[in-house]
């Protein structure tokens, strides 16, 4: 039975998360464990003037730790080292830890927290992107800028003056909070001599690895990372993580005990990194037919206090910003600028989500203006093979984005919908939109080539193989399609392959769990792996070439009997022909790119604002699926957040404080909540990857939120208050659009 | 304040719990009993992920006071599989159409299915959506839940 592309594969820990028996970290008890907790600034931006312990409390009994406490550095090691583990003197962020705190009773903890009074001198703060581009306060560096980016094409300042139609636009989206459903957390163990070992929820054991070595200075093999079984990430625990783990250790270290530290819901959506907020300025040149002559985007987005993955996500919005269309003259702008938010960080889509929401909002407003519709300004526009990207990537696959177009508005039945809603007059209003967007897999440009990823497999005695990797399984499928991928490349059962616990000190560093990136990248490194690992069967005579299941499994045993081990390793080598100029941003952006067309049917109440989603059809080219209904969860998954990142879910902050950090009134998508999902894949251009698989982990957070936004706008169309130019849109906001004040 | 005794049949074993009487049924179970199937995602009865029966009614034991578990049948997730030893309908049915993805809210959408099942022969989609709506999940947009509890339907109970 072939494996890849076979729905009956049973999730590989499946059984574990069913029965309940899968042990996630605040599942794990450890003994004479204590427990931790961090204490936080109440400003927003300021210095620490003074730290009061209350007398009352007797405080022998807890392990206390300040920065003054570090073995090593006191920074969080990601691009830049400007974050603090624990702030010393200045505060730039509302929750901003300043102390640890453990003891072996929890509640004593809690309460304790009461008793500790810190004073500030308080100096203005920024949290507007616009008052940090005008630098009313110089918060970071000398300009508030962590990081610029420029794309060009050709020159749209020689088209504006010969274009038939100009058409200008601005848009913002707001910030998101992941909500996995299995808060932070971690235990640390740490001594002098025998090092630091941590276990936990996390996405990227090898970047807490990588960070713990600085703050306790010591050597990569003093430092060990244990990936528990992980609630969900979606870019939520990529960063963060690191900064927990070292507080947990710091707190094992001086108290010479296991610490555990798990966030409270509360404390996990008030200071753990959200999506990045953003602003858009689009000005488009057509001619008469809505043909692109000329794109003008500015694309900024609201990095937070510290510098943490801004760089790197403001890059994959900056590429997806000028979308799956082809224009000669493009010019993409875009800066990530710092305010006084707690940082903003990785979440699926990492960029992408904001540019494109933009862009697909801009189109439908061009169409309208230009007297087409949005099917049209699309069609005339997408890009093609042997066409260029605003990179100058060259398109060598056949896309066929009319096709992809075409078949989402067929399922939706749009030109149905299109007529019947032209009678309405309300209270309910329906409408329908789509958007068209792609997502590229894996780093951006070099960023494979630095990483240089490497897995292993290794025999064991029972003549079965045990996959050696450091990526995660945090709900996405990891373990089962690697077993998969490896299985059917080696013609064994999928009982015969076992996956590695992501442990540092076992397995290597296959780059981080992010990206879409697991599969394509991965996967891929693991496809060769299993042909080196059957060389190496083959080269020591124990294997013929022409072999059976049982002969394979039977020559490791026997490997293993003779030389005692059988482990094999693959790093990742860049293919020929990928260039990539990180400083002009020119070249091959993404290896390949899944290319998709999202369709939405929504309804409008008017007596209330509220929107509801009917119905919701999104399909997808994304080369081979491996596995048909984990791939079909993904897409679901991801489209249901970015249902709520279009009409449900608003991160409120008030003077730099996340307001309602609580499941209560930060509301993300309920079963009632959810249209039906119809998932389409078209399986083509099998050219990268294993067996021809795409990344696909992402591409479903980009397409919801404009969708809808359009269906939304359509639903509205006679109107005279529109365009709808932000998201969230909650019936409070779209009330305030429609009668001009917000409610 | 002190522990009190608290007697219950829990998962079909006569216990006895040691606890505050205000204390969390979550946390009794969790660190007392050892049962960590339960989960806690948000601590204010939102989520779901901490769904058990008290008899045959579905509660989020991060609500409920311990005491309130005095002379009840209390059951979690472990129990319903006989302690991992024979999955039911439900259980099959997540693992084969896709209904668990992180497995977090697993546990606590499993128990809230469990329960629709005994109080509604036969659930159309609706009444699944309603049923599940208590119970948060972030990774599969529910498609896969609704189906796989619409698949244990037609499953023999063996």
């Amino acid at each position: 039975m072939k494996l890849v592309g076979n729905q009956k594969v049973l999730r590989k820990e499946g059984v574990a998360k069913v029965t309940g028996y899968a042990s996630y970290i605040d599942d794990i008890k450890m003994q004479d464990m204590i427990y931790g907790t961090t204490i936080r600034s109440t400003i927003a931006r300021g210095r620490i003037s003074a730290i009061h312990f209350n007398s009352k409390m007797d405080w022998s009994e807890f392990t206390i730790v300040t920065a003054d406490d570090i073995p090593g550095k006191n920074a969080v090691t990601l691009i830049e080292l400007d974050q603090p583990f624990l702030a010393k003197e200045n505060i730039n962020h509302y929750d901003e830890p300043i102390l640890l705190l453990a003891h072996p009773d929890r509640y004593t903890l809690e309460a304790a927290k009461k008793f500790i009074k810190i004073e500030y001198d308080l100096l203005p703060p920024l949290f507007n992107i616009d008052h940090s581009v005008e630098k009313k306060e110089i918060i970071w560096g000398d300009n508030n800028v962590f990081k610029c980016f420029e794309i060009k094409k050709g020159d749209p300042s020689l088209v504006w003056n010969k274009a038939a139609h100009i058409i200008e636009g601005s848009f913002e989206t707001g910030a998101q909070e992941q909500l996995y459903i299995e808060n932070n957390g971690m235990i640390a163990v740490a001594s002098a001599d025998k090092g630091v070992t941590v276990w936990g929820s996390m996405q990227c054991p090898y970047y807490i690895h990588k960070g713990l070595m600085p703050l306790f200075n010591l050597p990569a093999d003093q430092i060990r990372v244990i990936q528990t079984e992980t609630g969900g990430g979606f870019g939520g625990k990529e960063e963060y993580p690191t900064m927990l783990a070292g507080h947990a250790a710091l707190l094992a270290l001086k108290s010479g005990k296991p610490v555990k530290m798990i966030y409270s819901r509360s404390e996990d959506m008030a200071v753990t990194t959200k999506r990045h907020p953003s602003q858009t300025k689009i000005k488009t040149a057509h001619d008469k037919n809505g043909k692109l002559l000329a794109m003008e985007i500015d694309f900024t987005i609201d990095g937070g206090a510290y510098l943490t993955l801004s760089p790197v996500v403001l890059s994959r919005g900056t590429i997806h910003a000028p979308g799956p269309y082809y224009c000669q003259n493009t010019l993409v702008r875009s800066k990530a600028v710092a305010t006084n938010h707690p940082p903003h960080g990785a979440f699926r889509g990492f960029g992408a989500p904001q540019s494109i929401f933009a862009l697909e909002r801009h189109l439908d407003i061009a169409a309208k203006k230009i007297g087409i519709t949005p099917i049209e300004i699309r069609k005339r526009n997408f890009l093609k093979k042997g066409q260029t990207t605003a990179t100058g990537q060259l398109i060598k696959e056949d896309i066929a984005l009319d096709k992809i177009l075409d078949q989402a508005l067929k399922k939706i039945n749009y030109s149905k919908k299109k007529k019947q809603n032209d009678k309405q007059k309300g209270p309910l209003l329906n409408g329908v939109g789509f958007a068209t967007f792609m997502h590229g897999a894996g780093f951006t440009g070099s960023g494979e080539k630095y990483l240089a990823s490497i897995v292993g497999l290794r025999g064991t005695s029972d003549g079965k193989i045990e996959v050696l990797a450091g990526s995660t399984e945090i709900g996405q499928g990891t373990n089962t399609i690697f077993s998969q991928i490896v299985a059917d490349k080696l013609n064994l059962n999928f009982e015969d392959i076992t996956v590695a616990q992501p442990d540092t000190a076992n397995v290597p560093n296959s780059g981080p769990t992010v990206a879409s990136r697991t599969c394509m990248v991965v996967g891929g490194l693991l496809s060769t792996c299993s042909e080196v690992f059957r060389q190496t069967l083959m080269d020591s005579t124990l294997l013929k070439k022409k072999h059976t299941k049982s002969q394979f499994k039977k020559a490791i045993t026997q490997y293993i009997k003779k030389m005692g081990e059988i482990k094999v390793f693959t790093e990742y080598k860049q293919p020929p022909g990928i260039e990539w100029d990180d400083k002009n941003y020119r070249g091959e952006a993404y290896a390949t790119y899944a290319w998709a067309a999202y369709a939405a049917d929504v309804t409008i109440d008017l007596r209330t604002y509220e929107t509801t989603v009917n119905d919701f059809v999104a399909v997808q080219e994304v080369g081979k699926v491996i596995h048909p209904t984990l791939a079909a969860g993904q897409i679901e998954g991801g489209i249901a957040q970015g249902i709520g990142y279009a009409i449900y879910e608003k991160v409120v902050y008030k003077d730099g404080q996340v307001k309602n950090n609580q499941m209560t009134n930060y509301i993300m998508p309920t079963s009632l909540d959810v249209p039906p999902i119809r998932v389409f894949f078209i399986e083509k251009n099998k050219n990268h990857g294993p067996f021809g698989a795409k990344g696909i982990g992402e591409l479903p957070m980009d397409g919801p939120g404009p969708a809808i936004l359009n269906a939304m706008d359509d639903a509205l169309k006679n109107t005279k208050k529109l365009p709808l130019t932000e998201i969230p849109l909650l019936p409070e906001d779209l009330h305030g659009v429609l009668e001009g004040t917000p409610l | 304040m002190k522990e009190v005794k608290i007697n219950c049949t829990l998962n079909g074993k006569k216990t006895s719990l040691q606890a505050y009487p205000m204390e969390r049924l979550l946390d009794t179970l969790r660190n007392q009993q050892g049962l960590t199937g339960t989960k806690e995602g948000c601590g204010e009865g939102e989520c779901g992920a901490c769904s058990v029966f008290i008899d045959d009614q579905l509660v989020n034991s991060c609500l409920v006071p311990s005491l309130q578990a005095q002379e009840k049948k209390i059951t979690t997730i472990e129990g319903l599989s006989q302690n991992g030893k024979k999955l039911t309908k439900i259980q099959k049915a997540f693992l084969k159409y896709g209904g668990a993805q992180c497995g977090i809210c697993t546990p606590g959408m499993i128990m809230a299915a469990t329960e629709l099942l005994k109080r509604k022969k036969n659930p159309n989609k609706q009444d699944i959506m309603e049923a599940l709506s208590g119970n948060l999940c972030r990774c599969t947009g529910y498609m896969k839940i609704f189906e796989s509890v619409l698949k244990a339907l037609k499953m023999s109970n063996t």
